[in-house]
């Protein structure tokens, strides 16, 4: 793949997986109404992902359809930002990891509606809407669990002290991202970071809690170098095409 | 050229899709919704509401059958994403079909100003402004959950988009 193809893919890699992680909650959530939040925005990753990864898959020219991407490819090839592939873990992890990427997710697509690639700066206008409902959402729940109990309090804290080592490689710029901008299909990540910080400062100042103590950042999901965890939600996501391969509705 | 053939291929195909109803809110057609672009000689192009429905499938499987029973065989399905849709294109029928049935409409030339759903939206029963949110996310990606504390009575709203 060259350089655009392997930005769109990047760009449904993040949606694919984290739809993937959040649908896991389907039927598990705390509440009814929680349920059906995280499953609608566990809908709306895989939207974009169809979307992004048919676009890789037509600018790679070998065929590949946004399925075949999805379903046929191993972990190495996978080229998701570590952050959507962290488990669950409890309520106020998964909402830690919705929120720091959600607004990164938001200010991305906002950049990216400027894009020349037509069908990124149409699925990224489209996609921000949506985005926008998912970073007010998890922002609530911050503020919610941030400012409520003890116990709410202590699990919002856990949760983000977990998953903010995985924060810096969201604007992490590689040669990849450098092509893509020269070829005006791409946009400045690093450049997001001060709009990101503002606005992950302002919610956690009103959920009352400190933001989370600087730590060495993790990377390499760009490249394939993966958590043991993305195999493992793999193994439950391509099941059925590993083992009927071709299979179709 | 009869006044009966004046009546063109687009007017008749406008009127097939008029008759096929959205898979998840059967209250409101596809026209009612503007999910419909465009209605050209020999296509119909259509833009999905949310980039995650799963309904867009099958609403376009509704409008192929439905083409082809009219003898539209020919006629083209195109999708579109771009401009993206918004809730300010549901027609005032539409919006009048979904209170009918149960659902508040979206305030009209909201979509891109209320993301936050600041208005109060109006009991679909009782007409009352006195309502609450209780889920921005409800049954389907296009509705949230709220409340009427006037009648009691739970109701879908129809969100902002
Ligand atoms: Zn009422």
């Amino acid at each position: 793949m060259d350089a655009v193809a392997t930005y769109a893919l990047r760009l449904g890699d993040d949606s694919l997986i984290l739809g993937q992680r959040l649908s896991e909650w389907c039927g598990h959530a705390p509440a009814l109404e929680v349920d059906l939040s995280l499953a609608n925005v566990a809908l709306d990753q895989i939207g974009q992902a169809t979307h992004f990864l048919n676009l890789a898959g037509e600018l790679e020219g070998k065929g590949r359809d946004g399925d075949a991407l999805a379903f046929r490819r191993d972990v190495m090839d996978f080229t998701n930002c570590l952050l959507v592939e962290q488990p669950n873990g409890d309520f106020a992890q998964t909402i830690a990891r919705q929120f720091l990427f959600s607004h990164y997710q938001e200010l991305l697509f906002t950049a990216l509606m400027a894009s020349k690639n037509a069908t990124i700066a149409a699925i990224a206008a489209k996609a921000v809407k949506e985005t926008a409902y998912h970073a007010v959402l998890a922002s609530d729940w911050v503020v919610r669990l941030g400012d409520g109990t003890d116990e709410s309090k202590a699990r919002m804290i856990a949760g983000l002290d977990w998953m903010w080592r995985f924060a810096d490689e969201l604007f992490a710029m590689d040669d990849v991202d450098a092509a893509a901008i020269k070829a005006g299909v791409g946009i400045d990540k690093a450049a997001l970071r001060s709009s990101w910080d503002t606005r992950i400062d302002a919610v956690l100042a009103e959920a009352t809690l400190m933001r989370p103590a600087s730590r060495r950042p993790v990377l390499g999901g760009r490249v394939g170098r993966h958590s043991e965890h993305l195999g493992h939600l793999l193994t439950e996501m391509q099941f059925l095409q590993r083992a009927y391969p071709g299979a179709t509705w | 050229m009869s006044a009966v053939v004046a009546i063109s291929n687009a007017d008749r195909i406008r009127a097939v899709l008029a008759d096929v109803p959205d898979p998840e809110i059967p209250a409101v057609s596809v026209l009612d919704l503007g999910i419909v672009r465009e209605i050209g000689v020999d296509a119909v192009t259509i833009t999905p509401t949310y980039t995650g429905c799963p309904a867009t499938i099958a609403i376009e499987q509704s409008i192929r059958a439905a083409l082809d029973a009219n003898g539209f065989v020919d006629v083209a399905i195109a999708t579109t994403l771009s401009p993206p849709w918004s809730t300010d294109w549901i027609s005032d029928e539409g919006r009048e079909k979904l209170r009918a049935y149960g659902i508040a409409p979206p305030p009209k030339g909201a979509g891109a100003s209320a993301l936050k759903n600041q208005t109060l939206a109006e009991c679909p029963r009782c007409g009352s402004s006195n309502t609450e949110e209780i889920s921005r996310f409800g049954s389907t990606p296009c509705k949230a959950l709220w409340r009427c504390k006037a009648c009691a009575e739970p109701f879908d709203r129809f969100k902002c988009h």
